[in-house]
């Protein structure tokens, strides 16, 4: 187990937190379709936004499964937007600033996000490139000095709230591909910088997701993170700790459900005994449990190499690609198994039901992950 | 200001306790534990009055080794020092076994004010308190929901049914804080890794010179144990335009209004 006693006294708190400050308001936020922008503060405030950043910007000198061990106990906060938009903050838009972010840039965007005083977002997918992030059209020209701007954002997670975003712009010709891309640190208060509309979802109630338009967006040279030309090489490391993260809370979440769903049906009976007990139900819950406790161990190996800072692209891949397959395995028996109970839209069940479904498509979908297992592993 | 704070790991009060059937002693084994939540406003309180007026809170909790979660909780929380008194012989104490220990081990290290929860969420006697303000010889004030100190004297709200009185009292003394008089901080990461580096001390009953006090010669035995009476049914009230007026006399006959 690479959790030690400091880890599991962090995991105590945590739960204290999550069940004491977020979970009673799961139900309000899920139907607001939106959780207080104050959660983000009182994350920063109670230290959990930055606790693998240096102390130096605010954090707590963690180590990566400090970050696991948040991502894991938001899976219990009932509404799975929350850990989502948690996660972009501190293990999405964020991470490339303490990598290449300038002393300046650090001031101004990482310190604030630690607090929870900033919202971060993250704007890689377009209206017409996805899976294809290398065939992305958002174009920051070269004026007098300036960057100009202009394009649209899709699918942005916290795009609604967000103080900043971390922007994936072409700064060379469409024809170059994943040459010439930039990455950009944008404030929203720009002129130019809209917000178009908040889009409507299948699940993740909770967490704003938006489309952004740039019209003529002016920036400084100090909005570029990193090098010029760079953006693309620098967003694959982004997104391995992105589905590194995104995996730790997936499978978290289906062991959440798992947990919810054997009380259940140790409790529900049908035939004069409970559910649980017919033995067609007692091995899909040994299924799940056993796919469950699987899965969660491969994510917890890949993330020592994670934590080593080592680039295990395959296995975080594979990490992402198994998880996805648990997860709506346990989603769908764990449904059933609560019979018109689970098709309620106010159980939990059906709720992760629906969340759930997004870790095959964001960050990457299967078929974009078995593209690079194919190309990493097999020179295929 | 030298504060100390006991403390005590008990089994998760969200869990549904059972007794050992011979014993009557609470089972703790295979329990999840965790520190008496009431424990965690004593400690917020302790940190409250040292933050504002300096010194130092020193945790101390008498209980078996896993007690020692308690105690580093308290010292993630920000307690300076953390003392645990383990001892096979002292399994199964009565309150007073309880409070003669704790007394002994406060006086060790000397203290201005002692602060503990009203009551334990396990055990429920709710006499350690005074009886350790008793056998350290100062006053006790019980019940607190405030604690505040001017430099000399003690301020203190009691807790009482219609309110609250104001009461004073001068240092030395014993306070204890009700589960609501706070908002206890959550430990922060930084301060669960600090903990590790902090002053620990562990004792046994014999380091603080009290003798074979377990459960075996304690003052107290627990005879028989019988589960509560099951709850009457309620009386309803049935709206005939006089409910209102009904509920009223009702509350003011069991003195809740
Ligand atoms: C709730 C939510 C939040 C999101 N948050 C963010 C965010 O914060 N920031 C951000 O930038 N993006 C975000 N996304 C976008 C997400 O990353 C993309 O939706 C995802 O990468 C897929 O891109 P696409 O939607 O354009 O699908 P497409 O790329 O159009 O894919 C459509 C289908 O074609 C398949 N496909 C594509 N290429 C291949 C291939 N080579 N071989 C086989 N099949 C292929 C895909 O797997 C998929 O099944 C979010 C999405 C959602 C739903």
């Amino acid at each position: 187990m690479p959790f030690t006693a400091e880890h599991d006294a962090l995991r105590e708190t945590i739960r204290d937190f999550v069940s004491k400050e977020l979970r009673p308001h799961a139900e309000e936020w899920e139907a607001a379709e939106y959780f207080p922008d104050s959660v983000f503060r009182r994350m920063g405030e109670l230290g959990f936004l930055g606790l693998r950043y240096p102390e130096k910007y605010g954090g707590q000198g963690g180590d990566y499964f400090s970050a696991m061990v948040l991502a894991e106990e938001m899976a219990r906060a009932g509404s799975g937007g929350v850990g989502m938009a948690v996660s972009v903050q501190s293990e999405m838009a964020t991470p490339p600033i303490l990598k290449w972010g300038t002393e300046t840039q650090k001031q101004k965007y990482l310190v604030p996000a630690i607090k929870g005083e900033k919202i971060a977002a993250l704007g890689i997918t377009e209206p017409d490139a996805g899976s294809d992030v290398a065939n992305i059209r958002t174009r920051a020209e070269r004026v007098d000095g300036h960057w100009r701007i202009s394009g649209s954002k899709l699918y942005i997670t916290n795009g609604v709230r967000c103080d900043f975003i971390l922007l994936v712009c072409r700064t060379g010709k469409q024809e170059d591909g994943a040459h010439g891309i930039t990455l950009f640190l944008v404030d929203k208060d720009l002129p130019g910088f809209n917000v178009s509309r908040k889009l409507k979802k299948v699940g993740m109630f909770s967490s704003d997701t938006a489309e952004l338009s740039f019209d003529g967006v002016e920036v400084a040279d100090e909005a570029v993170l990193g090098e010029v030309g760079q953006g693309f090489y620098n967003l694959m490391w982004e997104l391995q700790g992105e589905r590194m993260i995104g995996s730790a809370g997936a499978i978290a979440g289906a062991e959440v459900a798992f947990e919810e769903t054997l009380k259940w049906c140790k409790e529900r009976e049908a035939f004069g005994r409970p559910i649980g007990r017919f033995q067609v139900n007692k091995h899909k819950l040994v299924d799940l449990y056993t796919e469950i406790t699987v899965a969660k161990n491969f994510v917890y190996s890949v993330a020592e190499k994670w934590n080593r800072e080592e680039y295990p692209v395959t296995e975080i891949s594979m990490a992402k690609l198994v998880v996805g397959r648990v997860t709506t395995q346990v989603a769908d028996t764990c449904l059933q198994l609560y019979g018109g109970m689970g098709y309620m839209a106010e159980t939990g069940i059906s709720r992760y039901f629906r969340d759930s479904r997004l870790i095959r498509i964001g960050a990457g979908t299967d078929e974009v992950m078995k593209e690079i297992i194919a190309k990493t592993a097999l020179g295929l | 200001m030298k504060v100390v704070v006991c403390v005590k790991q008990i089994p998760d009060p969200n869990t549904t306790g059972q007794l050992e059937p011979s014993t009557h002693f609470l089972k703790r084994d295979g329990v999840e534990a965790v520190m008496d939540p009431g424990d965690e406003s004593g400690v917020e309180a302790g940190l409250q009055l040292v933050e504002k007026h300096g010194g130092d809170v020193t945790v101390v909790s008498m209980g078996p080794e896993r007690g020692l979660d308690a105690v580093r909780k308290a010292l993630a929380m920000g307690a300076g020092k953390g003392v645990l008194i383990s001892d096979d012989a002292l399994r199964g104490s009565d309150a007073l076994t309880t409070a003669k220990v704790l007394a002994a081990a406060i006086k060790k290290d000397g203290f201005d004010l002692v602060i503990t929860a009203t009551e334990s969420t396990d055990g429920y006697t709710g006499i350690v308190p005074q009886a350790i303000a008793e056998l350290l010889d100062v006053p006790a004030v019980t019940f607190a929901k405030s604690v505040e100190y001017d430099g000399a004297t003690l301020k203190v709200q009691r807790q009482t049914e219609a309110g609250y009185d104001v009461v004073e009292a001068q240092l030395p003394a014993v306070v204890s804080v009700t589960a609501g008089a706070n908002e206890p901080r959550y430990p922060s990461l930084k301060g669960i890794m600090g903990a590790k580096s902090k002053p620990m001390d562990r004792l046994t009953a014999a380091d603080l010179g009290i003798g074979d006090a377990g459960g075996a010669t304690a003052g107290q035995t627990i005879t028989a144990v019988e589960p509560a009476p099951e709850r009457a049914a309620g009386e309803i009230v049935k709206d005939e335009g006089e409910a209102a007026k009904r509920i009223a006399e009702f509350l003011v006959e069991k003195k809740v209004i």
